[in-house]
């Protein structure tokens, strides 16, 4: 085996370390309570999806896919934690959520399955396209903390874990996005990176004003309007 | 030239509107900024009648027939709601709260410009941004209220469609890998329809699916739909007339836009069928819920859930006649649901609760609200005069003539207890013994004894109401020829002919 094989080798197999802990950040989002580590897997998420785009980048010869991963770092792990912070208070961070809908086992094994059929979509995509070693493990790996993140939203109460789920299916998206689509311009990418930081700001003052108005942020359970 | 002007005015706007001088500011401004954009859009909408496509940055700000009518839409709606927002803020907002006011209308203004660019952009990765910009841009007008119901809705809207970005963009990104397979190209619209046929069909008929989910969570699609009418009934009522009007056309004009993506075979193509199928359950389930809602802002939400449905099927259906019935369907409820909502506004105002068992009579309390939502409802549930009429009739007959029975006959049961639903519930309202007062315990605290004497509604509310009912009545026998031109040549770009 030669050099540039055995690097490539060698990426590829990093890019699967990457991804399996990066399908792990997902799990932990949808079941671990402490509100600050949950921000901590976030953000841990957040540098995974980064140094796939790096690996990626490299293997492509893009440079495109190194300014994503600038950004990435940027916005989702400086940024965001910071406008989170801002925005929603620290008191919120130092609190656990005590009810959820499901408990945890249920939840975990309900994330698995979703796992399972996010590979059973992605598969046929992936012969359809005739796709290498990088999309084979980032487009089903990404799909699936998609709808782990939608899950996430639905079974939390609490308004940061629920923003957090959102923040967790974008970066999904995107972590399928940069083996599948790594020529996106760089205004899109731009905005994107706007994008995600607006959302942050305007979910997390909506949540603090939900807090100093209701005295609580646990979102699941305002019950005042309801389908008749 | 006029796209970029467009956008860049309601920057200004938006940016003016912070200018702290005097009360009147920020209003005129806004309304001044919405006419130009208007007028703007007319030549740009006129000028694509002629043309074909009105470019101004090559793949990244271009204009068709179909997106032109949006831009119209939106233009003619947000002008006609910063009218109405005038006379309603005013009355409804304390009058030493100047800066509640200034970043109203700012907010206002940025929200349009999102809504804006939603159909002046090409390129499919900046029309998602636009698409979402559009919901981060009103969830604070939607909360404007500040009460807990208001936070409730607004939190509702912000999560459930932001879940539905996510899916969305993982959707745009698996068309842009198929788009990326044919060779390198901007992903763009037109590159996009002409590169289909040689994109693998798992991989169109996938990023198509996560797509119509996504944006359809926007739109209201049933099961989707359970933040519009929270948000709805919440948010101040010029807002609920862009937001119902156009925000969900806007994006229903994304999904549909992909149609052309799939046609070659013969009958429904793939989409067409999930159109019709989403749009059935939609018109459906909306129906139904009308009934027996008590809200009378709610019952406009499920409203604008099934004709976004009747939209959905029309376009599903396929042949050029059913196109063209989904895009005047567009049209006339665009312009019908606005009056809805400043009717609902102005009966807000006249009698201070939303609550439908608690109002009767309104034709004597405010005989001008009464009168203005007399004609919203008949309007919006399709009786004859007026435009929803013409367009569903144009929409039942292109499928009749398809040979789509079972459809239409659903189509046609939905729409007739929908029409049943929302004159049972206006007919309570506006007519009646004002005196006998029927209220339920949740609404207490708006009984109509607060109300002294009759109200009378600001001027500029009842030129905003005055300017809507005007296409309203007129398009129900009457289009002109350059709408038709542009009606026609919208549903022609959808395929079909």
């Amino acid at each position: 085996m030669n050099e540039p094989e055995l690097l490539f080798s060698f990426f590829s197999k990093l890019n699967a370390l990457t991804g399996g802990f990066f399908l792990l950040c997902a799990f932990g989002l949808v079941a671990i309570r402490q509100m600050l580590t949950c921000l901590r897997l976030y953000i841990f998420q957040s540098l995974l999806l980064a140094v796939s785009a790096i690996l990626i980048g490299y293997h492509y010869a893009s440079i495109h896919l190194f300014v994503v991963a600038a950004l990435t770092i940027i916005t989702k792990v400086f940024l965001i934690p910071w406008v989170l912070r801002q925005s929603v208070g620290y008191d919120s961070f130092s609190k656990r959520e005590i009810s959820q809908v499901l408990n945890i086992p249920t939840t975990l094994l309900l994330s698995a399955a979703i796992t399972i059929f996010a590979y059973y979509i992605a598969s046929p995509l992936l012969t359809a396209a005739g796709a290498g070693i990088f999309e084979k493990v980032n487009l089903p790996i990404g799909m699936a903390s998609l709808l782990i993140g939608a899950y996430t939203v639905t079974v939390r109460r609490e308004a940061v874990p629920q923003l957090l789920g959102i923040l967790a299916m974008e970066n999904g998206a995107f972590f399928a996005g940069i083996s599948i689509a790594p020529s996106l311009p760089l205004i899109a990418e731009l905005a994107a990176a706007f994008y995600v930081l607006i959302t942050v700001l305007v979910i997390g003052l909506l949540a603090m004003r939900i807090h100093t108005i209701i005295a609580k942020t646990a979102v699941g359970k305002l019950m005042a309007l309801r389908e008749e | 030239m006029e796209l970029v002007c467009i956008l860049i005015i309601s920057l200004l706007a938006a940016v003016l509107s912070l200018v702290p001088v005097g009360r009147r500011f920020a209003p005129a401004v806004t309304v001044l900024g919405m006419l130009a954009v208007f007028l703007l859009s007319l030549r740009v909408a006129l000028a694509t009648t002629q043309e074909g496509a009105f470019i101004a940055v090559k793949d990244y700000l271009e204009c068709n027939s179909f997106s032109a009518l949006i831009l119209v839409l939106v233009a003619f709606v947000g002008l006609t709601a910063a009218l109405f927002s005038w006379g309603y803020l005013g009355t409804t907002v304390a009058a030493t709260d100047d800066r509640k006011i200034r970043r109203y209308y700012s907010r206002f203004n940025l929200f349009l410009l999102a809504l804006l660019a939603v159909p002046i952009l090409s390129h499919l990765a900046l029309v998602w941004i636009a698409v979402e910009l559009t919901t981060l841009m009103s969830v604070f007008l939607v909360s404007f209220e500040s009460t807990p119901q208001a936070l409730e809705g607004a939190w509702k809207y912000a999560v459930l469609t932001c879940m539905g970005a996510s899916l969305a963009l993982l959707g745009i990104l698996i068309l842009c890998w198929g788009l990326r397979l044919t060779g390198p190209a901007p992903l763009t619209w037109d590159n996009l329809i002409a590169a289909a046929p040689k994109i693998p069909p798992a991989l169109l008929g996938t990023g198509f699916l996560f797509i119509l989910i996504g944006f359809g969570t926007k739109v209201g699609l049933v099961p989707l739909h359970t933040w519009i009418p929270e948000a709805y009934s919440q948010a101040p009522s010029p807002i609920c007339a862009i937001l119902s009007g156009t925000e969900t056309s806007a994006v229903l004009y994304c999904i549909i836009r992909f149609l052309p993506m799939f046609s070659g075979g013969v009958g429904p193509s793939m989409a067409g069928t999930w159109f019709i199928v989403f749009g059935l359950i939609s018109s459906g389930a909306a129906a139904f819920l009308m009934l027996h809602t008590k809200d009378y802002k709610r019952l406009f939400a499920f409203s604008t859930v099934e004709h976004m449905g009747i939209i959905l099927v029309a376009a599903g259906l396929g042949g050029f006649s059913a196109h063209f019935g989904a895009m005047l369907q567009i049209v006339t409820h665009s312009v019908t649901k606005s009056l809805c909502f400043f009717a609902a506004g102005a009966t807000l105002l006249a009698t201070g609760t939303r609550n439908i068992p608690a109002i009767r009579g309104l034709i004597r309390i405010s005989p001008l609200a009464g009168v203005f939502l007399m004609v919203a409802g008949l309007g919006i549930a399709g009786a004859p005069p007026f435009a929803v009429f013409l367009s569903e009739i144009s929409i039942l007959k292109a499928g009749i003539a398809n040979g789509q029975y079972l459809v239409i006959g659903l189509l046609a049961l939905f729409i007739g207890i929908a029409f049943f639903s929302i004159m049972y519930q206006i007919n309570h309202m506006v007519f009646g013994n004002p005196e006998i007062i029927l209220m339920d315990d949740k609404s207490v605290q708006f009984g109509r004894a607060i109300i002294p004497k009759r109200i009378i509604l600001p001027v500029t509310c009842i030129i905003a109401l005055l300017i809507t009912v005007i296409p309203v009545i007129l398009f129900g026998f009457y289009l002109p020829k350059q709408l038709y031109q542009l009606l026609h040549n919208a549903a022609a770009s959808l395929g079909g002919m």
